[in-house]
């Protein structure tokens, strides 16, 4: 299961084990205060993806709660309020491009996610 | 302002007063209407006595007609018209003045002139008081006898034969519908409707009625023939005349047999005055048909206005249910025309006769007669009223015919002038113009052109036209749900089904691509949840549920949610209600009553959720799954243990049933209710399938819904017994959750299921599929294993670890925050959060 095939960066912080995962799914973590969406796709390359929680478009932390999936071959997550797509890679709102989250950094090294800062 | 007088309320005469509000001329309208009531569906009169109130008939009401600036006055006969000064004057006296008035005084029941007519109870069957006044004859008696054999005699049979008596019909003329059958339709009609137990006599002419001295009814009729036959009630519908005195007492021009001659326009010979309806004679007929009436109350409009509508005469094919039996009548059904040739198919086994009247030439259609089987008439009525050319083989159209080898009249073959839906005039190229304006599906072009929402009689062949105009512009119905599969969901419930399919996974892999959205994953998670009734929150579906279903609660617009424990029926102990109070109050939550007789707690943060459950667990509540595409509510009134009129137990039959149905998943959400008598306090005919009470059982109504687009749901059954009752709706459902389409609520369902009421009817009453028993193990089997989706979850530690805020932190989210509002927390607005969180910094 486990993703070694980047090199351990300098700055990074663990966020979770791999149980607190949940397949196809996602959760929230927090990092000074900035809260942090992130999703476990087994089957995918890479298996771990985070982006901001806060959906822009809804205004509320809730994008760890939407169900993920593609869209023309994007891997996106859809908000739990309005259904506008983000793009798990970039943040990207598919809807309205204008409209972006933030996109972070995350690994999955010995079972365990990492930040990259 | 004009000042428009309409003498009459009844359905010609109220279509006029919609129609001319709604157009663009300026009137200052008055409505005098006889009966204490404003117009009324006097077409479905019979329904009373099968489950419908007066109310339902109604077609409108005094508020309405207020809303509209109509001046209404009910109750009250018009006495007579003074042309000169222009003023009609009613029977207590007040007088109104017009500029134009339109007679629709519609039509009274012909009573023969037969001695002893004015016996009790003679009765006539015209409107809901006379209904009112049959009905109470009818109470602890056993015969009635209805005196015509004719179109609304036999509807008035099939009335008396629902109150529950022997039921005869008395006709002087040979044969049933001598008027719309030839005598083999008629001949077959009376076999069918004496199959059904209603005894018919024929060629009998009444020649005095008498009180019955000795015997156990209540009069008897004496025949010209020498016989007599005994009875309790007799109920005069052999035919109407049209009401005309008025129009005689100030010199109007009458025909000779009766009726108020009118011209194109439906004036009559004084410029000023329409007449129309029954009232009215155009070219020496009189057109006692409701749509021909609307064709006239329009062309009156128009005279007023901008002159575009003329009043040509009417077609008075007819086709409808008589006790049960299907009739059709198109045209010249008795061959009349010289030199016309007649086919006639007859099948007495199953009691089917079926005749083509066919000009000389054999190239066009003249007329027809159908009984027992009308599903020719659509096709048959387009070549009749169109003048399409017949088949080499004319008799093909109503020969039996093997799968496939159908006869059928291709849609394109109509003009677009011809008219598919009697009952709301719409043409094909209304249809056409529906489709060009943007409507692209059976319900929207039902919906834009109100076709096939009358009778339903030409819904096959609306479909077809539907079917061909996509097709003729290249538009394959797109039933694909999302880009991952191109199927419907009924498509994906059978393939789910037939293959066994247990994940989403092997789903994907087997028919769709990619890797799956927010349409198609909550859709089967929804299809394997209905069929296998797994824990939604199996690991291996948690990934396919909305939020909602996902952490069991709705999500509200600051993220946090609500919770709704079932509350079945609505009944509830004090003690429960202090703990709604309690958890309430400790999580402080926001408290709310639901229209589905529950309270909904707002504002709960998720990490909360576990332990707002526990304590609900605790005290016996469950999920309501108001987060899920699942039955909601059963709504109840109060019922016979405690209301003065109800009379059966409504409160345990809701419970009976939510409990039954709860947690099944379904294409949209569910809602029911069970009112314990006609009064209908639950409000059952609003909701998905609701009951109610009768004396003798309960009534089933199926396919209503509140929210966005209102309707009233359709009587399915009547007087079931529990166990029927439950029966039904199992199927019902099943059938529903088998193939309704994503997020397609019942009624819509049923709209677009070729032969709507109808066809739902054969499949689970008569199980004209087959599957009655496959679908009541099916829903057997849900019900079976049903389970509490919060018990499940927080009696399972790694369920739980899914409702913590951070997977890193015990935070809270800061962003969530309330203000106090009218004693309760609500979502701050967006410049409160700001303040505070500013404040806070």
């Amino acid at each position: 299961m486990s993703n070694t095939q980047q090199a351990l960066e300098p700055q990074t912080i663990t966020l979770c084990g791999l149980s607190d995962l949940i397949p196809n799914s996602g959760i929230c973590a927090e990092v000074d205060g900035q809260q942090i969406a992130l999703f476990y796709l087994p089957s995918e390359t890479p298996q771990v993806y985070a982006i901001g929680n806060w959906d822009p478009i809804g205004k509320a932390n809730v994008l760890a709660r939407g169900i993920v999936g593609d869209i023309d071959g994007r891997l996106v997550v859809a908000s739990p309020l309005y259904k506008q797509h983000f793009d798990l890679l970039t943040g990207e709102c598919l809807e309205d491009d204008q409209v972006s989250v933030a996109a972070f950094s995350v690994t999955l090294v010995a079972d365990q996610v990492l930040l990259s800062l | 302002m004009l000042k428009v007088v309409v003498v009459g309320n009844g359905m010609v005469g109220h279509h006029y007063v919609e129609q001319l509000v709604a157009s663009e001329v300026e009137a200052q309208v008055t409505v005098i209407g006889g009966e204490t009531r404003p117009a009324y569906d006097r077409v479905h009169l019979s329904e009373v006595f099968s489950g419908r109130s007066p109310e339902d008939l109604a077609l409108t009401t005094r508020d309405r007609y207020i809303e509209l600036g109509v001046e209404a006055h009910f109750g009250d006969f018009v006495a007579s018209i003074d042309r000169e000064n222009k003023t009609v004057t009613t029977e207590s006296g007040k007088q109104y003045a017009y500029d134009k008035l339109v007679l629709a005084t519609g039509s009274y029941p012909f009573v023969p002139p037969v001695k002893g007519n004015d016996l009790e109870p003679c009765l006539v069957y015209r409107t809901i008081d006379d209904l009112g006044m049959i009905q109470a004859q009818a109470k602890d008696r056993k015969v009635g006898v209805v005196v015509g054999g004719g179109l609304l005699g036999l509807e008035c049979a099939n009335a008396v034969k629902n109150l529950g008596l022997e039921t005869h019909v008395v006709e002087f003329a040979p044969g049933l519908m001598g008027v719309q059958l030839d005598n083999g339709g008629s001949a077959m009609l009376r076999r069918k409707i004496e199959a059904l137990g209603v005894q018919v006599h024929t060629s009998k002419a009444t020649q005095v009625i008498e009180e019955n001295s000795d015997g156990d009814t209540r009069l008897v009729m004496q025949f010209a023939d020498g016989g007599s036959l005994e009875t309790d009630m007799i109920v005069f519908s052999a035919g109407i005349r049209p009401y005309d005195q008025l129009a005689r007492d100030c010199g109007l021009t009458v025909g000779e047999r009766g009726g108020i001659e009118v011209d194109y326009h439906c004036k009559t010979s004084d410029s000023d005055i329409f007449a129309i309806g029954e009232c009215a004679l155009f070219g020496g007929r009189i057109f006692g048909l409701v749509a021909p009436g609307y064709r006239m109350a329009e062309a009156a409009v128009s005279q007023l206005g901008n002159d575009s509508v003329a009043f040509q005469g009417a077609d008075m094919s007819t086709k409808l249910k008589l006790l049960g039996v299907d009739v059709g009548s198109i045209g010249d059904a008795h061959g009349k025309e010289e030199g016309s040739v007649a086919y006639t198919f007859s099948d007495e086994r199953i009691d089917v006769y079926k005749r083509l009247i066919v000009s000389a030439d054999g190239k066009k259609l003249l007329g027809a007669v159908l009984v027992g089987d009308c599903s020719d008439y659509d096709t048959l009525l387009q070549y009749f009223l169109n003048g399409i050319d017949l088949p080499a083989d004319p008799q093909t159209l109503i020969l039996p015919y093997n799968a496939g080898d159908a006869p059928a009249l291709g849609a394109a073959a109509l003009p677009a002038t011809a008219t598919i839906c009697s009952c709301h005039n719409v043409s094909k190229g209304d249809i056409v113009a529906a489709m060009d304006g943007g409507a692209c599906s059976l319900a929207d072009v039902k919906s834009e052109t109100a076709a096939s929402t009358g009778c339903g009689g030409c819904a096959a062949l609306l479909k077809n036209i539907v079917d061909d105009e996509m097709a003729a512009r290249g538009l394959e119905v797109n039933k694909a749900m999302c880009e991952h599969f191109n199927f419907t969901r009924q498509e994906m419930f059978h393939l789910i089904k037939v293959g066994s399919i247990k994940t989403f996974e092997e789903l994907l892999e087997k028919h769709g691509t990619g890797r799956g959205c927010e349409i198609c994953k909550p859709t089967a998670g929804s299809i394997l949840a209905s069929l296998w009734n797994d824990y939604i929150l199996e690991e291996k579906h948690v990934g396919l549920q909305d939020t909602n279903d996902n952490f069991l609660a709705n999500m509200q617009k600051n993220g946090t949610y609500s919770v709704v424990p079932r509350i079945p029926g609505g009944e509830i102990t004090p003690d429960k209600l202090i703990v709604l109070g309690q958890v309430a109050k400790k999580y402080s939550l926001y408290t709310k009553i639901t229209g589905g007789q529950r309270v909904d707690l707002f504002g709960a943060r998720v990490q909360h959720l576990p332990a707002i459950w526990e304590e609900l667990i605790e005290a016996g509540f469950e999920t309501g799954h108001a987060y899920g595409k699942a039955l909601r509510t059963v709504k109840s009134c109060v019922g016979s243990t405690w209301c003065r009129y109800g009379v059966q137990d409504s409160v345990a039959m809701a419970l009976y049933v939510e409990n039954r149905y709860k947690g099944l998943r379904s294409p949209h959400k569910l809602k029911s209710a069970v009112s314990g008598c006609t009064r209908e306090c639950a409000e059952a005919q609003s909701k998905d399938f609701g009951v109610i009470a009768t004396e003798n059982g309960w009534n089933l109504f199926v396919c209503g819904n509140g929210g966005m687009k209102p309707r009233h749901a359709d009587l399915f059954a009547t007087d079931l017994d529990d166990e029927t009752l439950i029966k039904y709706i199992d199927r019902f459902l099943m059938f529903y959750v088998n193939t309704a389409d994503r997020l397609q609520r019942t009624s819509v369902w049923m709209d677009n299921l070729e032969g709507g009421l109808d066809y739902l009817k054969q499949v689970v009453i008569e199980d004209s599929l087959g599957i009655a028993a496959e679908l009541e193990e099916q829903m057997n089997n849900v019900v079976g294993t049903y389970q509490c989706e919060w018990k499940t979850t927080v009696e399972d530690p790694e369920k739980l670890k899914r409702f913590r805020q951070f997977v890193n932190s015990e935070a809270e989210d800061r962003d969530i925050i309330f203000v106090e509002e009218r004693g309760q927390p609500r979502p701050a607005t967006e410049e409160e959060r700001e303040q505070i969180l500013a404040k806070s910094a």
